[in-house]
């Protein structure tokens, strides 16, 4: 007998960071404006895409994987309640305790709690998308526990009071004149004669940061992968930070997005090759850690894992943008996308910026709370060919465009410009009248909103003096 | 060969010129080019501006009008990638499986300028002459939704008097995007400024695509800025002879 529950929701509003405050071409502007994040941006998005583009260069069958990493993401997703219950069982067995939670207010509580029943005022936390989606830092922080974040880039994120930029690199708006000052305002304990030297910015977060693992017992992680048939979890990271977290606390608590299960062990070996090429363009990730419940005398202890739908499931219920489900957050798309090149990633309001944050957003809130972002793309197409697991965004952007609300000047213009157009004399007529509107001189100056955008750098060209079927007419 | 010209709205209306001079091309190398005159508008600026609906009766219009044609060429790779990726997907949402069938007939017999000449045709050498320098943009559909690779600079290598300079970061996006362009001007232009920088640094007169869209685009900049660079349709370059300059 099985139970209905209802249509699946979307993730909450007044919780997260899944929502901006203003519309995509509104934040763009501001971040177009700012000559030192165009060239942080442009010089970190080609420096990683050529190197990833030549370690990928190096496959001979990066195509077939592709294709078998795209196959699994949607078997998986075909059968996820089974594997999630099956990953239940397994981490159970092996000793960790699962918790389930729909949204991010629940999974806020679930972890405020855990972290509570420790005594502990303190956590330390490793780079974590599903974290920052749904704002734990700050519930945390409002029950008196103070979450610090160890990846370098979000510990300059966290110090700055700030919000990241990129899934992978977080901080690739701060230059390292920046990332001095946060230091030496934030940095507990930091030295006053700290420069802009990298090495010496790196080594005053090393020293905090070591005092800070070998001194708190509770971490809190996300996953890449959590494999159902052995109750396994994985991290891969860069600095060892993870590494860190993962092994020496005595409580580790792990959300995860219950998209990340993978069906079996050996399904890794085909994400492990995708991820570290598409992501940071290298042939192996440097820091891999696996763990399985707990092992008495070795690691944590005490090991949760809680898994947040926060509105996986309702884009699970859509055919075309389910497919947004099966990113592994390698940010390939981010660094090959013309729009983020030169934006940023702020300026998409949500933690999931870029191509992969402009279809899954929308579907995590429900269109109409992200309804410019199907939009902040010209469909170029860039990035459904950097995609490890070939998420065809293109055509989840296109189908979410035609759920967006759309403005009713908008709609009434696009429906008269197709009734028009499906009337060949109408249309012609249109064309020629077309043709009269000719300003001598002005190429489109002075045209209203919101074709003035257009105008504002870009003469229109002077229309004909005969249209084709005109000529072919009169031939 | 019998050959049907998809002529494109934007051609039609603005671009006329590429239009003709895909006709005079074809009918330069033997062919019988005919003009379906109920065609209008293949729905695309509808279907990616989110308007679905309203295309619908576009694509059926679209379908009837080149059914019965054995070879479809358009001067658009974006209009042919509309026609190809595009027409079934949204009559098939509209549950109309009847019509997404034909459309996917009407598809796989529609081609871009360049896969018709060398696919079909199996011609580089068009006999064309055109003594300009020239950077070629490859449209983001041609190059990521048709797959038409190098075909564009096959032909144009083979054009007599032509210099063909290369265009860095040529496989970047211009900006335009239909209504991206209107919608998100400002990163529009912030993407076109770095197409015209590269345009301008390879010293050509004259920047070609396969799209007039894109071109109007790139165009519309370069002529705001009074750069004395031209944008030309690559329909345009092949047409053109030592007898009839473009």
């Amino acid at each position: 007998m099985t139970t209905f529950l209802g249509m699946p929701v979307h993730a909450p509003r007044g919780v997260g960071h899944l929502r901006g405050d203003e519309p995509f071409p509104v934040a763009a502007r501001t971040a177009l404006a700012n000559p030192q994040l165009r060239r942080n941006l442009h010089h970190a998005t080609t420096t990683i895409r050529d190197k990833s583009g030549r370690v990928i260069a190096e496959l001979p069958d990066w195509q077939e994987l592709r294709a078998a990493g795209s196959a699994l993401k949607a078997a998986t997703m075909a059968r996820l309640p089974e594997l999630l219950d099956q990953l239940e069982e397994a981490v159970t067995a092996a000793g960790g305790v699962v918790h389930w939670a729909a949204d991010a207010r629940e999974a806020n509580q679930i972890v405020t709690d855990l972290v509570r029943a420790t005594g502990q005022h303190r956590v330390i936390k490793v780079k974590s998308m599903a974290t920052q989606e749904i704002g734990l830092n700050e519930a945390l922080e409002q029950a008196g526990i103070t979450p610090v974040e160890t990846d370098l880039a979000e510990l300059i994120v966290q110090l700055g009071d700030d919000k990241p930029s990129h899934i992978l690199v977080p901080a690739i708006h701060r230059n390292r004149a920046e990332i001095r000052e946060i230091f030496l305002r934030a940095m507990p304990g930091v030295d006053p004669s700290l420069t802009d030297d990298p090495p010496r910015l790196a080594g005053a977060a090393r020293r905090y940061l070591r005092e800070t693992f070998l001194s708190t017992p509770v971490a809190i992680s996300g996953a890449n992968f959590a494999v159902a048939e052995t109750g396994t979890l994985a991290v891969v990271e860069s600095e060892g930070n993870g590494r860190m977290c993962l092994t020496l606390p005595q409580t580790l608590i792990t959300v995860m997005g219950i998209e990340k299960v993978v069906p079996t062990w050996q399904d890794l070996e085909v994400f492990l090759q995708l991820l570290p090429r598409a992501s940071t363009g290298e042939r192996m990730n440097p820091y891999t850690s696996m763990w399985t419940g707990v092992t008495p005398g070795d690691g944590p202890q005490n090991f949760h894992l809680v898994l947040l739908d926060n509105g996986r499931t309702a884009v699970l219920s859509d055919e075309v943008g389910r497919q947004a489900l099966h990113c592994i957050r390698c940010s390939a798309c981010l660094n090959v996308c013309p729009v983020y090149e030169r934006t940023g990633g702020h300026a998409y309001g949500s933690v999931y910026p870029g191509p992969i944050g402009a279809v899954l957003s929308p579907q995590l809130t429900g269109v109409e709370d992200n309804a410019s972002l199907p939009y902040a793309s010209s469909l170029c197409g860039a990035c459904f060919d950097a995609c490890p697991v070939k998420i065809d965004i293109p055509s989840i952007l296109v189908h979410l465009r035609n759920q967006a609300p759309h403005a009713r000047t908008e709609a009434a213009v696009m429906g008269a410009a197709a009734y028009t157009m499906d009337h060949p004399r109408l249309y012609a007529a249109a064309q020629r009248a077309a043709k009269l509107a000719r300003l001598p001189g002005r190429r489109g100056r002075g045209l209203p909103p919101p074709l003035s955008g257009w105008a504002a750098s870009r003469d229109l060209p002077e229309p004909p003096k005969q249209t084709f079927r005109d000529w072919w007419r009169g031939r | 060969m019998r050959i049907a010209l998809f002529v494109t709205c934007l051609a039609d209306t603005m671009f006329p010129t590429a239009a003709k001079a895909t006709v005079g091309l074809l009918e330069r190398l033997g062919h019988e080019v005919v003009f379906p005159a109920e065609q209008t508008c293949c729905g695309q600026m509808h279907i990616n501006t989110g308007y679905q609906k309203d295309a619908l009766p576009l694509v059926r219009r679209h379908v009837r009008t080149f059914e019965p044609y054995d070879v479809v060429v358009a001067p658009s790779g974006s209009c042919v990638g509309s026609v190809r990726h595009q027409h079934a997907m949204v009559a098939r949402s509209a549950g109309e499986d009847g019509l997404a069938a034909r459309a996917e007939a009407v598809a796989a017999r529609t081609y871009e300028l360049s896969e018709l000449l060398v696919d079909v045709l199996g011609i580089e050498d068009v006999g064309a002459y055109y003594p300009h320098r020239v950077t070629y943009h490859p449209t983001c559909h041609s190059l990521r939704v048709l797959r038409v690779g190098d075909k564009p600079l096959r032909l144009l290598r083979r054009v007599r008097g032509l210099d063909l300079v290369e265009l860095p970061g040529a496989e970047q996006c211009c900006g335009f995007g239909g209504t991206f362009a209107v919608k998100n001007a400002d990163t529009s232009t912030a993407m076109l400024a770095d197409k015209m920088r590269n345009v301008l640094g390879t010293g050509a007169d004259v920047c070609t695509a396969g799209d007039a869209s894109c071109l109007m685009h790139i165009g519309g900049g370069l002529s705001r800025l009074r750069t004395g660079v031209r944008t030309v349709h690559l329909a345009e370059i092949l047409a053109s002879t030592e007898a009839e300059a473009a």
